[in-house]
């Protein structure tokens, strides 16, 4: 009993100091994010290793996901004599939900658990230190350019896996199961709205990105400088990136499109 | 790593395709005309019963959308639902005995109000009320009224 309740109490203090390194970690990176602004050079290293590697699994994810969402919803549709709004139901699910919540899945699981193991490995070779011996701040050096990098790419890709996916549902559509191009984009354009519905998506995947970015590096920059260490800071930051995005994608979804 | 000006090349591509991207959807998947406000005035009906009509629901006249209903509220001394739209400036000739009802796009569609103009000279200015409506047609209430009706003749 004495044990049981040792052991809660020993895990709800290593929770919540980490919770608290996770905060001041996070303060740390948004101070040091002004001093990117002098080295674009670092950004754009960042940006190419995040973002552009990223796109082609982004690209292709979202042009299946739009191709199976235009068969499934035709199927479905069809019954009731609707596919004309084919085009409503892709792009409405791809743009709110499905377009930030997979793109933010595929970026951690792409982008995130790299970013970890890198500065992971960066730890436990000690380069963090060297750095720090040398008067550079690792956490301005390091950290920031490629927070920065995570949280500006996220949109974009979210942005792009939701294009994708709206033409792939059109060519599965229009293309192969005849519903009339016309009424696929004008009944799109007709029930979207920019406000409501793209921007919201937007929010969301800034959110994410911003999210996904943080765990990811705090979990590199926390963890245990050991191979093993290295290897669970990863798994952590794809398991725990993937249950706030989910979380999250609920909290912010009540508050969207709470009330119509 | 790569050489720095075709890293630099990538990442242009990569930014550029993503604010491509986001254009495509604000241009062609949501309406964003919509969001610009157009230039409009506004004029008021009163209804006896505006049924499902919403706030953004199309103002049309012979099937052209030519605004939108921007606000609905009920009058406590009518009794009656007094809706207001604003009309785009460009159609600024509607005439003062224009005659405003409550249509349902399709059977379950959703509804709109649709005007039909009159013949009067004088046209409605910012403002302006629309005398002549006719309430929406509740479903229930017809189909209510038809089987009662039906009842009673086979007495």
């Amino acid at each position: 009993m004495i044990q049981f309740l040792q052991y809660l109490g020993k895990s709800t203090r290593t929770s919540f100091t980490k919770l608290g390194r996770g905060t001041y970690f996070l303060l740390q990176i948004i101070s040091g994010i002004l001093s990117v602004i002098p080295r674009p050079r670092l950004l754009l290293n960042q940006m190419y290793s995040i973002g552009v590697l990223s796109f082609l699994i982004i690209t292709t994810s979202g042009l299946f996901v739009g191709m199976v969402l235009g068969l499934q919803g035709y199927y479905t549709l069809s019954d009731f004599g609707a596919e004309e709004t084919l085009g409503v139901m892709v792009a409405a699910s791809l743009v709110r939900e499905l377009g930030p919540v997979v793109t933010a899945l595929l970026f951690a699981g792409r982008a995130g658990s790299a970013l970890t193991a890198e500065i992971g490995l960066m730890k436990a070779t000690e380069q963090l230190s060297g750095m720090e011996m040398m008067a550079v701040d690792p956490i301005k050096r390091i950290i920031s350019p490629r927070f920065l990098a995570g949280f500006l790419s996220m949109p974009l890709l979210a942005a792009l896996f939701s294009a994708v996916g709206i033409i792939g549902g059109q060519l599965i559509g229009s293309g192969l199961l005849g519903v009339d191009e016309g009424a696929y984009w004008s009944q799109m354009q007709a029930n979207l709205d920019f406000q409501d519905d793209i921007i919201n998506g937007v929010i969301k995947s800034i959110v994410f990105g911003f999210v996904t970015s943080w765990i990811a590096l705090f979990e590199g920059y926390d963890t245990i400088p050991t191979s093993e260490g290295v290897s669970r800071a990863t798994t952590r930051t794809v398991v725990n990136s993937a249950f706030s995005i989910l979380g999250l994608d609920f909290i912010l979804t009540t508050l969207m499109f709470g009330d119509d | 790593m790569q050489h720095t000006s075709t890293q630099d090349t990538l990442v242009g591509l990569f930014v550029a395709s993503g604010i491509v991207g986001l254009f495509f959807l604000a241009l062609q998947v949501s309406n964003l005309s919509s969001f610009v406000e157009e230039d409009s005035y506004t004029i008021t009906a009163r209804f006896e019963n505006s049924g499902g009509l919403k706030i953004k629901s199309p103002v049309s006249a012979s099937g052209v959308k030519i605004g939108k209903v921007s606000n609905i509220s009920f009058d406590p001394d009518t009794y009656q639902s007094v809706v207001q739209m604003s009309i785009y400036s460009k159609y600024n000739t509607l005439p003062d005995d224009t005659t405003a009802s409550i249509f349902t796009a399709g059977l379950l569609g959703e509804q709109y109000v649709n005007l039909e103009p009159g013949g009067s000279d004088i046209f409605l200015q910012n403002g302006g009320k629309v005398e002549i409506t006719q309430s929406a047609i509740i479903l229930e209430k017809a189909i209510g009224q038809f089987l009662f009706k039906s009842a009673e003749e086979k007495k």
